[in-house]
């Protein structure tokens, strides 16, 4: 599945950027220590996924939850390319990006259990969690809408000359909105640095990307714009790194937005009410089995000698020690006062 | 037989100009598609160009003339034979000569209708915002507008102008004109036309700490971007727990110009008037628009401003103060009176204005509350107001239901209902499409005859 339409080869081309000539991500092989601290990043997001799984079972969390089980690699590998200063922003499937850049999973937990400790003070829940001092910028419920937003976040480190980039993560459903290609259009035509992040999971709600798209290598999407696409295998942590450390040096240097087409896929349903019924439990058995991003991270680890399983083991634990930590804070934090009700609408 | 040249009408509010430039002289040779004069009005210079092979027999008005009214006769062409003594022997035929399109080239923007050419002056009562003894200039309600980005701009580099046409163009309307000569393009920023997703891109730069402010050549338009509006700007505060929000002004001209019909004639002040997380303004006067504007640029809030096309060439006093600003949510009783209260707001004040003087001459001294500012909304001036007439009118151009007219009345129902001696009248526009015709589109709207017999109707004198 990864990277099917992979068409980037080899050799840098000339500056044509129509034949999406940028050089090609090469496999980069990670070092012990960033292995270990890949591992442990996506173990953690799929281990807080998995108990706010549970925690909607359980009626405390409400509403929409989407969850990010089996794209862990894409936004791991991305942060790892970036710097501070470098802006975030996504869609409302967001629980991963939240964890990522370093914002807690306590408070992460508990605006999802809408609790006075959340990151939006129980107001904005699952799909509205925001971080200034990690430059997290939301956290979008309406599809495509942060496409445009984050182009501004770019506008605004181009007008203020301060060397940043916007990542800017939508999916394959939102890579169809219009808003999508305005934003391309004045990304490139003002030559802004931003990195259009497509986290290509396959299905848009229930519709394949197939079905949706009349292209459907969404890495050409940008091409009446100008814009590079590079296909990653969004499951590879190292590829992703790869193509990320490649599109930052390309933004960053002044050549305005790129695209990355990353291959991925989400194991559970669309949000907790879906049945996913709408693809074959042997396509999501296969993919968890042969490509999930955590287990190709473990079997590395293992075949290079660096670790032995009760290291993983201990690892697994900490984890798991965060997320119970995280659940019960959240749960023993009170709902916010009535009082803010009719707090921050206005200054 | 001799041609009369007309004074055309060059868009569709423009009602005189100014003949700048004749190219042809008297006894010039004219072939059709000949540029024969410069006509300039509010917001360009544009040509005017023959459709027949013709001699320039006579000009009529010198060039220089400014306030020359639409239809009036300027030149006479003679045909191949006439002489200029054929001229005036009363059989002139009628031919008003098409406009060629402005001097630059550029095309018109379909809905940069234009404006009266001259400033019309229009007078107001003290506000209680300016000190008294101010020294005081006449300004268009445009050139206010200017001088409010002007300004901010110099203050806050972070303060920065983009939307359709905003720079080079010197805007759709000529709002912006000399910014970008001024601050360059770096923070004067023509966009394509996307509104939706320059609208977007706005919000996100005000995340970021900038301050944008964001032209729509009309509101029409943003109702593409009305998501990006509401969705972004207005509710991310409170979504982020007072985390992070948007100090962003989204500003242009609003409401009904003339004879554009539905898709470009209508008002948003009840949408935006309905949203938590937004401020919404639309002044009436100069002064107002700009010391309100410096305002909502400074404000950390997203701002809707709402302009009127039909208000930008009105001429009003401004204070000669070197940061006049106003305060958002605060009324202006622009008469005081006794005898029946009148709130209005933006295009809305003409029809009150006017009104007022005609009921002055049947002995009705109404209060004129000049609302300003649609949200918050000043309730307490109202309700002040109404303590002390007994009755209160709302006009606006809006659709009827669920207007600000209605809020008004729910409100003043609610809080001063003791007071009340007659029922809320509420004038709006009619609750159909905006028409073309120029009779149904003169009905669509409200008039001061339907203000009149409102009044008379709530005072009882019918």
């Amino acid at each position: 599945m990864a990277a099917k339409n992979q068409k980037i080869s080899g050799e840098v081309m000339q500056e044509s950027i129509l034949s999406n000539a940028i050089k090609p991500p090469q496999p980069v092989e990670f070092t012990r220590e960033e292995e270990l601290r890949v591992y442990r990043e996506m173990l953690l997001i799929r281990r807080f996924e998995e108990k706010a799984g549970q925690l909607y079972g359980m009626g405390l969390i409400g509403g929409f939850c989407h969850l990010y089980i089996g794209q862990e690699a894409v936004v791991v590998g991305v942060l790892k390319a970036t710097k501070k200063g470098d802006q975030i922003i996504t869609s409302y499937r967001d629980h991963g990006h939240m964890l990522a850049v370093g914002m807690s999973p306590r408070g992460v937990m508990a605006e999802l259990m809408g609790r006075s400790s959340g990151f939006s003070k129980g107001k904005g829940g699952s799909m509205h969690m925001f971080s200034e001092e990690k430059s997290f910028y939301g956290g979008h419920g309406i599809v495509g809408a942060q496409v445009p937003l984050g182009t501004g976040l770019a506008f605004a480190n181009s007008y203020r000359g301060n060397n940043s980039v916007s990542l800017t993560f939508f999916g394959d459903g939102a890579a169809n909105q219009g808003q999508v290609y305005e934003s391309f259009n004045m990304a490139s035509l003002w030559k802004l640095p931003i990195i259009y992040v497509i986290e290509n999971n396959q299905y848009a709600m229930g519709t394949s990307v197939a079905r949706a798209s009349a292209e459907t290598d969404l890495s050409r999407r940008g091409l009446s714009f100008e814009i590079p696409g590079l296909v990653v295998d969004g499951m590879d942590v190292r590829a992703v790194k790869a193509a990320a450390d490649e599109a930052v040096v390309w933004a960053r240097g002044g050549k305005g937005p790129i695209i990355l087409d990353m291959q991925t896929y989400r194991y559970r349903g669309h949000s907790m009410s879906d049945p996913a019924k709408y693809r074959s439990k042997e396509e999501v058995q296969r993919i968890r089995t042969e490509h999930d991003a955590i287990d190709q991270v473990r079997q590395r680890l293992l075949e290079k000698g660096w670790v032995i399983e009760n290291d993983l083991k201990k690892i697994d634990k900490d984890v798991r020690a965060i997320v119970a930590d995280a659940a019960d804070f959240a749960q023993s934090d009170p709902e916010p006062d009535v009082s803010s009700l009719y707090t921050d609408i206005l200054v | 037989m001799a041609i009369d040249i007309l004074m055309p009408a060059l868009s569709p509010t423009m009602e005189e100009g100014t003949i700048s430039k004749w190219v042809k002289k008297e006894g010039d040779k004219v072939t059709t598609g000949d540029v024969i004069a410069e006509i300039e009005t509010d917001k360009a210079i544009m040509e005017v160009e023959a459709v027949d092979d013709s001699i320039m027999g006579k000009i009529l008005i010198p060039e220089g003339t400014v306030g020359v009214k639409v239809n009036t006769r300027i030149a006479v062409l003679l045909e191949e034979g006439e002489i200029a003594a054929d001229i005036d022997r009363g059989a002139a035929s009628v031919i008003p000569q098409p406009a060629l399109g402005p001097v630059d080239h550029v095309a018109m923007p379909l809905a940069s209708c234009s404006i009266p050419a001259r400033p019309i002056a229009v007078s107001i009562a003290d506000d209680s915002d300016i000190p008294r003894g101010t020294e005081m200039q006449m300004l268009t309600v445009r050139e206010a507008l200017r001088d409010a980005i002007a300004e901010e701009m110099r203050r806050d580099k972070n303060v920065f102008l983009m939307g359709e046409e905003v720079a080079q163009y010197q805007g759709a309307y000529k709002v912006s004109q000399g910014l970008l000569e001024e601050f360059g393009k770096r923070r004067v920023v023509d966009t394509p036309i996307t509104e939706h997703a320059f609208a977007g891109l706005g919000v996100g730069a005000a995340f970021a700490g900038l301050r944008p402010i964001v032209e729509f050549m009309t509101f029409n338009f943003a109702m593409q971007a009305i998501d990006q509006i509401i969705n972004s700007a207005a509710k991310t505060r409170y979504m982020s727990g007072g985390q992070m929000s948007a100090s962003i002004v989204f500003r242009g001209p609003n409401g009904a110009a003339a004879r554009v019909a539905a898709q470009h004639s209508q008002c948003y002040a009840a949408w935006y008037g309905h949203i938590p997380g937004l401020k919404v303004v639309a002044p009436y006067t100069a002064a107002d628009a700009k010391g309100l504007l410096k305002t909502a640029i400074r404000d950390d809030n997203p701002i809707i401003f709402l302009e009127n096309e039909l208000l930008y060439s009105l001429q009003f006093e401004v204070p000669k103060l070197d940061d006049f600003m106003l305060p958002i949510g605060r009324a202006r009783i622009h008469k005081i009176g006794s005898d029946v209260t009148i709130v209005a707001f933006g295009a809305g004040m003409r029809y009150a204005i006017e009104a007022v003087e005609e009921l002055i001459k049947i002995g009705v001294d109404a209060e004129l509350i000049d609302l300003r500012t649609i949200r918050p909304m000043d309730m307490s001036t109202i309700i002040e107001s109404v303590k002390k007439t007994g009755r209160i009118v709302t006009i606006e151009e809006g659709f009827p239901q669920s207007s600000i007219g209605t809020e008004i009345a729910t409100r003043v129902m609610q809080q001063a209902f003791d007071w009340l001696d007659a029922p809320v009248l509420t004038i709006a526009g009619k609750d159909v499409p905006m028409p073309y015709a120029t009779n149904l589109e003169k009905i669509a709207l409200p008039s001061v005859a339907e203000v009149l017999d409102a009044v008379k109707a709530v005072t009882y004198k019918s």
